[in-house]
C-alpha cells in the first residue's frame, strides 16, 4: 500500500501538483494497480532477454540529404501561448 | 437509393466516377448525418465543413475534367484526434492542448490527402487516447450508436461510433493495447491494428513509442485493405518503420480459405469470457471450417500476464512521452507560479484528467530507482515470453482467431472509480500489441441484447494480408 507521502513524492517526480482529495484517491488506486502487477512473480524469466522493440531493427541509418523543413519558425513559435519575443519564446524566470 | 453517408469507400468511388453522385454531395450527406445524429452520439470533437468541401469541390472538379484519381479521392473520412492535422486544432481530447493547432501533418494523414481524402472533422478519443471507453475525454464520453446508454469502446471510441452510425465512410485510429479493435468490435465494424511499424507513427501523439501503431477502421475488409495501401511502408520520419516491401492487399480479398489453418487460443475462450460472446466467435469459426479451413486449439500460456506487462511497460513509456506537454512548448501556462518547478506542477496538475495523472505516476514509480528492475525489467522479460507464445502458436497454424472483448459494450460509467477493473477490459487485445503482430477486427453479429460482437483476425508480423483474407471469408460466409 502507497502511503499518501510516497504518492506526493511520485506526484513531485512526475512534475504533477495534486490536491488532498487527489492523493488519497491516488494512493488507493495507484496501490490496487501495483498489488495486480504482483502477478509477474509467477513468471519465471530468469534468462531472458528484456524486449523494449519487437521488430528485431538495429541501427537505423539514413542518407543526410537536406530536407525542406515542415513548418515554418513562425508556425513553430505559434504553438506556445508564451510571448514571443525576438523569434524565442519568454518563459518565467529561472534564476532569482 | 442508400444513403450516400452509408456507403463503403468502393461504393462511394464508383458512384462518383459514374457521375451519379458528387463528392460535395457525399459530404453534405456526412454533415446532415452529423446534424441529426451527433448531439446524442458525440463521436466528433471539431467538424471542419470549410474544409470539407473545399476539397470536395477540388475532386470534383478534376474528375468532372476527367483525370484519372485514386481511390479515396473525395470521400469523407475522420481522423481521430490524436493525429496532427496541419492548420486545424488537434487536442488529443485533453485539457492541456485544447488550443493546440499543429505546424504540420501527420506522415499517414499527408498520405491520405495525397490521395484525395476529404477530412470531415476530428473524433473523440480518451484523453492522450488512455482507455477503453471513450470516458476520459475532456470532450465528454462518445455514446455507442447501437444502444446510447452504453459506450463506443475506446479509445478511438468517436471513430468507432462515427464509422458505425454512418456519420463518416471510414476513420484512421490508432492502437496501444487494443485502442482500434475494442471500439471497432463494440460498434460493430471493422479495423485493423498492423504490425508494429507497419505504418509510421511520425506525427501521431506518442503513448508508448515501442506499442503504438496507426490503423483504419471501416465498413468492409475491402476498405480496409484500400486504406492500409494507402499509409503503409517506410517513413524517413519514423525509424521504426520497415523497409519491407508493401503487397498489393486487395489481391488478398476473395482468395480461398481452403486448408487454412486456423488456431483458437484457448486462453481467450475460457474464465471471464462472456459465454455469448465465446460461442458467437466459435460459430463464425465453423463456417470458416465449413469452408475447407482447418481449425485446432493452441495454448498462449502467457495470455493473463498481458495486463500486468502492458500497464507496467505503457505508462512507462507514456510518462516518458508526456514529459513535453510541460506548459511552455504547449498547453495552458500556470498562472502566479511560485518557480519553475511549481510552474510546471501547476500546468500539469491543470492540464491532465484523472487518468493521465495515474498513468504517469505509474510510470514514473516503475522507472524509480529501486523499482525498476521489479517492475519494469520484469515487465519486459514477461514480454519476451508472451512473444514466444505467438511464434510457437505461429509454427502450427497460420492464423489465430479470438473474441476482441471478453464482453460487448458496458454502460457509460460501469467501470466509474475503479481503474483497475477497466484495464481488465484490455486483456485479449493487448498480447498482439505486445508481440507487434497484426490482427483485425471484424463483426460476428449482434447478441441478445443487440449489441455488436467481434472477432479478431490475429497473424504473424507483416501478414497483414493473410488476416485480410480471413476477414474478407468471414464477411462473405
Amino acid at each position: 500500500m502507497l502511503t499518501d507521502d510516497q504518492v506526493r513524492h511520485i506526484a513531485k517526480l512526475a512534475r504533477v501538483k495534486l490536491t488532498e482529495g487527489e492523493i488519497s484517491l491516488f494512493s488507493k488506486q495507484l496501490s490496487d494497480v501495483l498489488d495486480y502487477m504482483e502477478i509477474l512473480g509467477e513468471v519465471d524469466t530468469e534468462g531472458l532477454l528484456e524486449t523494449s522493440q519487437v521488430t528485431g531493427l538495429l541501427n537505423v541509418m539514413e542518407s543526410d540529404e537536406l530536407r525542406s523543413a515542415q513548418s515554418t519558425r513562425e508556425e513553430l513559435l505559434d504553438c506556445s501561448e508564451l510571448p514571443v519575443d525576438s523569434k524565442q519564446i519568454r518563459v518565467i524566470r529561472v534564476v532569482k | 437509393m442508400t444513403k450516400l453517408n452509408s456507403l463503403t469507400i468502393r461504393e462511394a468511388a464508383s458512384g462518383l466516377r459514374e457521375k451519379k453522385f458528387s463528392s460535395e454531395e457525399l459530404v453534405t450527406a456526412c454533415l446532415e448525418a452529423i446534424g441529426e445524429k451527433d448531439g446524442e452520439i458525440n463521436s466528433f470533437v471539431f467538424v471542419d465543413e470549410d474544409g470539407a468541401y473545399e476539397t470536395a469541390r477540388l475532386v470534383d472538379k478534376k474528375l468532372a475534367d476527367g483525370l484519372t484519381l485514386p481511390l479515396l479521392a473525395g470521400i469523407p473520412a475522420s481522423i481521430k484526434d490524436l493525429f496532427n492535422t496541419r492548420g486545424v486544432k488537434t487536442t488529443c481530447c485533453s485539457p492541456i492542448l485544447r488550443d493546440f493547432v499543429p505546424p504540420y501533418d501527420a506522415t499517414s494523414i499527408e498520405m491520405l490527402k495525397e490521395k484525395g481524402m476529404v477530412m470531415l472533422g476530428k473524433t473523440n478519443l480518451d484523453e492522450f487516447a488512455c482507455g477503453a471507453s471513450t470516458e476520459s475525454s475532456a470532450f465528454g464520453v462518445t455514446r455507442n450508436p447501437h444502444d446510447l446508454t452504453r459506450v463506443a469502446g475506446g479509445s478511438s471510441g468517436g471513430s468507432a461510433a462515427a464509422v458505425a452510425a454512418d456519420l463518416c465512410i471510414y476513420s484512421l485510429g490508432t492502437d496501444t493495447g487494443g485502442s482500434i479493435r475494442q471500439p471497432a468490435s463494440f460498434c460493430g465494424i471493422y479495423g485493423l491494428k498492423p504490425t508494429y511499424g507497419r505504418v509510421s507513427r511520425s506525427g501521431v501523439t506518442s503513448l508508448a513509442s515501442s506499442w503504438d501503431t496507426v490503423g483504419p477502421m471501416a465498413k468492409s475488409v475491402d476498405d480496409i485493405a484500400i486504406i492500409l495501401q494507402a499509409i503503409a511502408g517506410r517513413d524517413r520520419r519514423d525509424m521504426t518503420t520497415l523497409d519491407v516491401a508493401v503487397p498489393d492487399y486487395a489481391n488478398f480479398i476473395g482468395q480461398d480459405v481452403k486448408g487454412l489453418k486456423i488456431g483458437l487460443p484457448k486462453e481467450y475462450f475460457g474464465e471471464g469470457i462472456d459465454p455469448e460472446v465465446s460461442e458467437m466467435v466459435k460459430n463464425a469459426v465453423k463456417k470458416l471450417e465449413g469452408a475447407g479451413a482447418h481449425v485446432e486449439e493452441v495454448s498462449l500460456p502467457m495470455t493473463k500476464y498481458a495486463v500486468a506487462v502492458y500497464y507496467i511497460a505503457m505508462p512507462a513509456e507514456l510518462s516518458a512521452n508526456l514529459e513535453r506537454f510541460d506548459g511552455i512548448r504547449y498547453g495552458k501556462q500556470a498562472e502566479n507560479p511560485e518557480d519553475l518547478m511549481d510552474f510546471y506542477c501547476k500546468a500539469r496538475g491543470d492540464g491532465f484528467g484523472d487518468e493521465i495523472k495515474r498513468r504517469i505516476m505509474i510510470g514514473t514509480y516503475v522507472l524509480s530507482a529501486g523499482y525498476f528492475d521489479a517492475y519494469y525489467k520484469k515487465a519486459q522479460k514477461v514480454r519476451t515470453k508472451i512473444i514466444e507464445d505467438f511464434n510457437l502458436a505461429f509454427e502450427k497454424v497460420d492464423v489465430l482467431i479470438a473474441p476482441v472483448s471478453p464482453y460487448p459494450a458496458f454502460e457509460v460509467g460501469a467501470f466509474e472509480g475503479n481503474p483497475l477493473a477497466l484495464y481488465m477490459a484490455d486483456a485479449l487485445t493487448i498480447p498482439a500489441n505486445a508481440a507487434g503482430v497484426p490482427a483485425l477486427a471484424c463483426p460476428v453479429g449482434m447478441n441478445k441484447d443487440g449489441l455488436p460482437v467481434g472477432l479478431q483476425v490475429i497473424g504473424p508480423q507483416f501478414a497483414e494480408g493473410l488476416c485480410l483474407k480471413v476477414g474478407a471469408a468471414l464477411e462473405q460466409l
